[in-house]
C-alpha cells in the first residue's frame, strides 16, 4: 500500500468541508469510507454567553504535533488519507473551528481513526482558547474528561 | 537560546518570548527555569511553578528535566484547549 496522504492546515480562514473531503479521495477508488468530524464554536460555555473566541497556538509545534498524531493513526489503522484543518485567530459562535477527515477502505477504521485524531488533538496540539463574554475575557480550562477520552486509546500500550 | 511563553502564562508574565545566551549554568531545563525565577522574582516563580505547567524543548513536550544545548527552543505553556 502506498504511504497515506496526511495533511495539516492551520489557518485563519474558514474552510470548505466538501472540498476538503473531495481532496481526500485519490482517484483510484480504494476508499470505501470517509469519516469526518467538525467542531464549532458554541454560543455559550458553562452558562457564559460568548461574544468571540480567540485561538492562540504555538506556530511550528502545532503543525508538528498534529502530523505526529496523524502518523500514529496511520500506523494503527489502514488509513488511505487524512486531513486536519484547525483555525486560529478570532472566531464567533457558529464558526467552524476544526475538521478531521479520514479516508479508509472500510468504515470501522475511518470512524476509529477520526475519533483517535480528535481525542489526541484535544490533549496534545498546542492551541489555547480565550473566550470573550459579557463579563470580560477568560482562558478556557483544560478538561479532565478530554484527558480520559485520549487515555482510552493507549490503555494497555507499553508507553 | 529562545524561550517562549503562551496563553495564560504569556499573559501572566507579560512576556511572549526571551532570547538568552546559552551557558553551562543554563545547561538544563530545570536550571533555565531556576534562572528565570531568580531574575524574574516572585511573579515568575509563582507562574512557572504552577502544577500543570507544560514544558517543551524544540517543540516536543518534555516530562521532567532534560539537558539544553545552544540554539534550543524552550516553551512554557498551560494545558492545551484546542479542537
Amino acid at each position: 500500500m502506498a504511504s497515506p496522504l496526511l495533511k495539516v492546515l492551520v489557518q485563519r480562514e474558514d474552510f470548505d468541508i466538501a472540498a476538503l473531503q473531495r481532496d481526500l479521495l485519490q482517484g483510484d477508488h480504494q476508499e470505501g469510507a470517509v469519516a469526518g468530524f467538525t467542531g464549532y464554536v458554541r454560543a455559550a460555555n458553562e452558562q457564559r454567553r460568548l461574544h468571540t473566541m480567540e485561538l492562540e497556538h504555538y506556530p511550528g509545534m502545532t503543525e508538528r504535533s498534529i502530523e505526529e498524531i496523524l502518523s500514529q493513526a496511520a500506523a494503527r489503522w489502514p488509513v488511505l488519507a487524512a486531513t486536519v484543518v484547525h483555525r486560529i485567530g478570532e472566531l464567533c459562535p457558529g464558526d467552524q473551528i476544526v475538521w478531521v477527515g479520514v479516508a479508509s477502505a472500510h468504515r470501522e477504521a475511518a470512524f476509529e481513526a477520526c475519533e483517535f485524531v480528535m481525542d489526541y488533538l484535544k490533549t496534545r496540539a498546542p492551541f489555547w482558547k480565550r473566550e470573550l463574554g459579557d463579563d470580560g475575557g477568560r482562558w478556557v480550562d483544560a478538561r479532565d474528561s478530554d484527558d480520559q477520552r485520549a487515555a482510552r486509546w493507549h490503555e494497555g500500550d507499553a508507553d | 537560546m529562545k524561550v517562549l511563553f503562551f496563553a495564560r502564562v504569556r499573559e501572566a508574565l507579560d512576556c511572549p518570548s526571551l532570547e538568552l545566551t546559552w551557558s553551562h549554568e543554563l545547561g538544563s531545563l530545570d536550571a533555565l527555569q531556576a534562572h528565570l525565577c531568580a531574575t524574574g522574582g516572585e511573579r515568575w516563580t509563582e507562574v512557572l511553578g504552577e502544577d500543570n505547567m507544560i514544558r517543551a524543548v524544540n517543540q516536543a513536550v518534555v516530562e521532567g528535566d532534560c539537558p539544553l544545548a545552544d540554539g534550543d527552543e524552550v516553551a512554557f505553556f498551560p494545558p492545551v484547549t484546542g479542537g
